[in-house]
């Protein structure tokens, strides 16, 4: 039988109920989110049903939304299962104040160093990581660079001294 | 009697029996900047914590300022051994997103280039794996062929490592007849030297007594710790995605996954050997069919998207229409769709993916690099655990590890 993205939905709509829910395709891909308390659940479900067999751990990496009060970070999960081929992205959004989400660590090794990227660069904690400490960024740094509230440097701006950095000034 | 003085040693250091080695960050070893703390049991070692980010430049950060077409050359720098298929991933990503269709030219062009920075990403890889176990000449060697290539690129795109090729839709210029001569004259005299290259290498007692397993993973344990590419391929997993998710027409291709057993350094030596072949022979074919365009077709170097291609300068200069789409590209004016996309192409050393949120603004809302070799790498403390020192230095090298990708 074909793995079309109907019967992955009726799948998880069996299994889960009301618990997974938005379900979308954008670019044929089929996505939907669930509850951040259940992801890992849907994940162990994705990976262990004989049908679905999602046990390809694609991608993790996270999205701010800092207009959606009280579910500000999305964590984005792509999986593939590699024997039928489909691909499909799952998603669970947390609040910023307490961005905890469980760890897939325990299901995937790979999730390890891509959660803690996704820590370094948005904060999430992902609970029962072995080692969530930042990865990419120095350990000192006390902020979450990839959220919104950090802008990237306006071109523009004009306080700056520009001999500093070898533009204008009289190099010549 | 004389007065002996001890040395001071840290406290528990003579208890431990174990030594502490620091590989890195800039160590020859490690062909690139990142760092290996290995602990040491005589010649073997016992555990082993790897760091990176020594060249984190926050690329995804940058790209949210970006329009699309000015974050080519950031893809550039992720796998500089081998940027056109960067590039080219990065393209084929907007052309998903905004729908657009490139003409088959176009995308046997693009094939040609990326089979191309192929052979390029691997004579590397593998004559790396050479220096490590002690041959340097056949590195050397093939250096010269990789200029070869590399003159390839100049006349397309103008640049050599970090190329920026193509454009969102094509490419910026139809192949000069200098680009085809030179592509000719690799054709002819690549074979030769890649012959010549296994000559030395694949049969050789000290280079098989050295790889034959060192780092070996099982297929089982390559895919949970997320392989791909010629490192997955090299376990037993005919994962392709030029295969499976083919992209820019590479299902017209004949060609076959090379895969090995035991997931060892020989192994991935032997898949990544065999996948230049395969490259060389997709080169031919896609030059076939590039012969079989006739008349206008046969001049078509990009896709008729006036309002996300940015036109000729001489058009620029001399036509209304031109200048007006020239400026609403550059000044952001054209509309963007939004939405979500994850698109895949098949790197120098494995799934090189893009997941690019678009709200319809000018640049990404949110661009994601899923960098092959950053999530394989965390797989290396456990492969060399227990291995000789020497060892884990050839499995770093033909494990691939481009620090680029991997910090981003």
């Amino acid at each position: 039988m074909a793995l079309t993205n109907e019967f992955i939905k009726g799948k998880l709509t069996e299994k889960f109920g009301e618990g997974v829910y938005s379900f979308e395709e954008p670019y044929e891909m089929l996505t939907f989110e669930s509850h951040k308390d259940d992801n890992l659940k849907v994940l162990q479900f994705l990976f262990d049903d004989e049908d679905l067999k999602f046990q390809f751990l694609t991608d993790i990496c996270a999205v701010h939304y800092p207009d959606k009060k009280g579910s500000e970070l999305a964590v984005v999960y792509h999986l593939h299962n590699l024997v039928d081929n489909v691909r499909i992205r799952f998603k669970v959004f947390t609040g910023i104040e307490q961005p905890d989400v469980f760890s897939a660590t325990a299901l995937y090794q790979s999730a390890n160093w891509m959660e803690r990227e996704t820590y370094d660069f948005y904060g999430i904690n992902f609970v029962g990581h072995p080692n969530l400490k930042r990865i990419l960024n120095v350990d000192e740094m006390d902020y979450f660079p990839m959220r919104k509230e950090f802008p990237l440097e306006d071109q523009t701006r004009i306080d700056k001294d520009d001999e500093m950095f070898g533009r204008g000034g009289s190099i010549w | 009697m004389s007065d002996v003085k001890h040395i001071k040693l840290p406290d528990g250091s003579i208890e431990k029996q174990t030594t502490t080695l620091n590989l890195g960050p800039t160590h020859p070893a490690t062909h690139g900047v990142f760092q290996n703390i290995v602990e040491m049991d005589g010649e073997r070692i016992v555990s082993s914590e790897q760091t990176v980010g020594y060249i984190h430049r926050a690329f995804e950060k940058i790209a949210e300022r970006r329009p699309l077409y000015q974050i080519t050359p950031l893809t550039d720098r992720l796998n500089y051994c081998s940027s056109p298929i960067n590039n080219m991933g990065w393209h084929l990503t907007c052309e998903k997103l905004l729908k657009v269709k490139t003409p088959k030219r176009v995308d046997y062009m693009r094939v040609i280039i990326m089979e191309l920075a192929r052979i390029a990403d691997h004579l590397i890889c593998n004559s790396v794996v050479g220096v490590d176990s002690g041959a340097l000449s056949v590195f050397l060697y093939v250096m010269q062929y990789r200029e070869l290539i590399y003159e390839i690129y100049e006349e397309i795109c103008g640049s050599r490592l970090t190329t920026n090729i193509g454009r969102i839709g094509g490419f910026e210029r139809n192949f000069t007849n200098t680009a085809w001569t030179k592509l000719d004259k690799f054709l002819a005299e690549y074979p030769g030297v890649l012959k010549e290259f296994e000559n030395l290498l694949t049969r050789n007692r000290i280079f098989m007594e050295r790889t034959i397993g060192a780092g070996p993973i099982s297929a089982e344990r390559a895919l949970n710790y997320g392989f791909t590419g010629p490192n997955l391929r090299a376990a037993g997993v005919d994962y392709d995605v030029r295969v499976h998710s083919p992209y820019s027409s590479y299902e017209d291709f004949d060609f076959t996954v090379p895969v090995g057993t035991t997931g060892d350094c020989y192994d991935r030596f032997l898949v990544r050997n065999q996948e230049m072949w395969q490259s060389l022979s997709i080169i031919e074919q896609a030059k076939q069919k590039l012969e079989q365009f006739k008349g206008a077709e046969a001049e078509v170097y990009h896709a008729d998207i006036p309002e996300y291609y940015l036109p000729e300068k001489k058009d620029v200069y001399t036509k209304m229409e031109a200048l007006i789409w020239h400026f609403k590209i550059i000044m952001g004016e054209t509309a963007m769709p939004a939405g979500e996309v994850y698109q895949s192409v098949e790197g120098g050393n494995g799934e090189l993916g893009f997941y690019l949120i678009s709200d319809g603004g000018r640049s990404p809302y949110r661009l994601h690099f899923r960098r092959p070799c950053f999530i394989y790498y965390q797989a290396y403390a456990e492969i060399t655990k227990g291995a000789m020192l020497s060892d884990a230095i050839i499995t770093l090298s033909s494990l691939n590890l481009i620090a680029g990708e991997m910090d981003a």
